[in-house]
């Protein structure tokens, strides 16, 4: 390292030093602008979203565009949640996303507790049978997936809607890993107490899962609100509709109704974002330890 | 593997993974398997039944022009989004990654836009980009005098989707890379600093070299993102048009299955979609952090 040659030339330190600052300064002061604009073209379209669900369609169509938001905004979102049937359409997708994220929670820790906290005959199989499904989204099994779900009965439901979204081989695999850094110890403890394997998942497991499991519930509520493919091949009347197909309906090329489309949009975009926002920290967690 | 004590109990263990195994087994891998039988049957001219044809739905999907062309399509726009994406991110990141004020708002403001689902993104941009009533088409026409009509001019529309899904997409990309950056230990940016080297000179020979795991990874995820996850996008801007300018593989496969109603051809197309989902899921747990030791 280059501390002797520093040391011999001391005096002449200080302008470069003052230098040095004034130009970490300067990166400093960059980097903020850089930042900001770069916010602000990501958040430009959201923004515009939000103007225009505040205007008429006067002020839509007026060019220039007016970037300031109107004085529609109630009577935009009172016609989008109503005569749009975005209110039922809005519930659909809290009870699928919500359902989707419990269910895979559960399923998934149910699972893992078999695979770490078990030995039996078939164990290895079970997990590389929970592996492959990674490999086989919906998108590649389209119509046979269709037909599976049509010869239960479960076309346009609740059910069908979500159970065979339930699979998750990524929370599976969070788990499995989580739980494999809980000391043998406490099984070791419960087991001297006399508590059955349900007793010590329910009274010790749980309680410690708790970051995992809001970690995984945020990433996987996300995932529940935005599906689009699956709903749209399985629903077909309006009120099981879900909010994504209900907006990609009001898209209507002859008669724009830009105002209340955008409407719509707002509101079908802010609760998956707002959950982001509220648990961020969590997001983040589930985000990365899911997918890697 | 370290010890563990284990819970001795024939049936329970079974009935824990029943919920998953059930529901893997009939929505995955029966389906899955459907799609391979349908692969190698074709409907009757009325619909009615399924008869064996060996390969010659794929033969036919190899040799359709129209496969070719769905092919190079979504080479471009997988390379354009991944590439694009995993960029723009990559620079964002860097600059979150900074010792300056503020930076938590800042990460907030770059992350938020994973919540919005790519067919909501894709409307978004539809009007953003329209035509006619489009904010950036007018002022883009106003600045160049092109006209930017992506629904006569197909490498517009490619150009438009491929936009759309990067911004979909870069709320995860910077989650990911900002993640990346903050394992490098600070210490050695702090003595590569004190060598005398710039900021740039830090980034290729610090930053870089560590940073390639995650890029890795993110190469992977972002390749199966670009073709699996934006249907959404095409579908709510192009459809796959204008002339199949825009159809990925997956929508053609979802045109062909759902509207077209040609089981034979789509089953085919859902094979090939199964391996590539097959070797980019391989990839990712070989770049990914876990391994998938047993």
């Amino acid at each position: 390292m280059s501390v002797f040659p520093r040391a011999a030339t001391r005096p002449m330190i200080q302008p470069r030093a003052a230098r040095a600052r004034l130009k970490q300064r300067l990166g400093r002061l960059a980097a903020h602008l850089l930042l900001l604009v770069s916010i602000g073209i990501i958040a430009f379209p959201v923004y515009y979203v939000f103007v225009l669900s505040t205007q008429s369609m006067e002020e839509v169509v007026v060019r220039p565009t007016i970037l300031r938001p109107s004085t529609h905004l109630v009577a935009n979102y009172i016609t989008a949640w109503s005569q749009a049937g975005m209110g039922r359409k809005l519930l659909n997708s809290l009870v699928v996303a919500i359902t989707v994220a419990v269910g895979k929670i559960v399923i998934s820790l149910l699972s893992a507790f078999a695979i770490v906290y078990f030995r039996f005959a078939l164990r290895k199989v079970v997990f590389w049978l929970i592996f492959i499904t990674l490999m086989l989204p919906v998108e590649v099994r389209i119509v046979a997936t269709y037909q599976v779900v049509s010869d239960l009965g479960w076309l346009n439901s609740y059910v069908g809607l979500t159970v065979p979204l339930m699979a998750s081989a990524t929370a599976t695999f969070l788990f499995r890993q989580f739980l494999q850094t809980v000391p043998g110890e406490l099984a070791e403890a419960a087991q001297l107490d006399g508590a059955g394997p349900m007793r010590f998942l329910w009274s010790i497991l749980l309680p410690l899962s708790w970051t995992n499991i809001a970690a995984l519930f945020v990433v996987l509520f996300v995932y529940g609100w935005n599906q689009y493919l699956w709903p749209l091949m399985i629903t077909h009347t309006e009120e099981m509709q879900v909010a994504v197909i209900g907006i990609k309906q009001l898209v209507n090329p002859e008669l724009p109704q830009w105002n209340i489309t955008m409407a719509a949009a707002m509101m079908t975009l802010l609760p998956p974002v707002l959950v982001i926002l509220v648990m961020q920290r969590w997001f983040v967690k589930g985000l990365i330890e899911s997918e890697k | 593997m370290v010890h563990r004590p284990v819970f001795r109990n024939r049936l329970l263990p079974y009935l824990l993974v029943l919920p998953q195994v059930a529901i893997s087994v009939i929505f995955f891998f029966w389906p899955a398997a459907a799609s391979l039988r349908y692969a190698v049957m074709r409907a009757s001219p009325f619909g009615d039944r399924l008869f064996y044809v060996g390969l010659a739905n794929f033969e036919r999907l190899f040799t359709s022009a129209q496969y070719h062309r769905s092919l190079v399509t979504t080479l471009v726009f997988s390379l354009g989004v991944t590439v694009l994406g995993m960029l723009i991110a990559l620079g964002l990141a860097v600059l979150a990654n900074q010792k300056i004020r503020g930076l938590p708002a800042y990460r907030t403001a770059l992350l938020w836009p994973y919540g919005i689902a790519p067919v909501v993104a894709g409307i978004i941009w539809l009007f953003l980009a329209h035509p006619a009533y489009g904010v950036l088409t007018y002022y883009l026409r106003a600045a160049t005098g092109l006209s930017f009509n992506w629904l006569v001019d197909g490498r517009i529309a490619l150009g438009l989707v491929i936009v759309a899904s990067v911004w979909a997409r870069l709320g995860y990309n910077i989650a990911f890379f900002l993640a990346g950056l903050q394992q490098i230990p600070q210490t050695l940016l702090e003595a590569a600093t004190v060598d005398g080297a710039s900021a740039l000179q830090r980034f290729w020979h610090v930053t870089r070299p560590l940073l390639s795991p995650i890029t890795l990874f993110l190469l992977v995820t972002n390749t199966t993102f670009s073709l699996f996850e934006t249907f959404g996008v095409i579908d709510a801007i192009t459809r796959g048009g204008p002339g199949g300018a825009t159809e990925t593989l997956v929508y053609k496969a979802y045109k062909d299955g759902f509207i077209a109603l040609d089981v034979g051809s789509s089953g085919a197309q859902s094979v090939v979609l199964m391996v590539l989902a097959i070797i980019l899921t391989a990839l990712q747990f070989r770049f990914g952090e876990r391994r998938v030791t047993y």
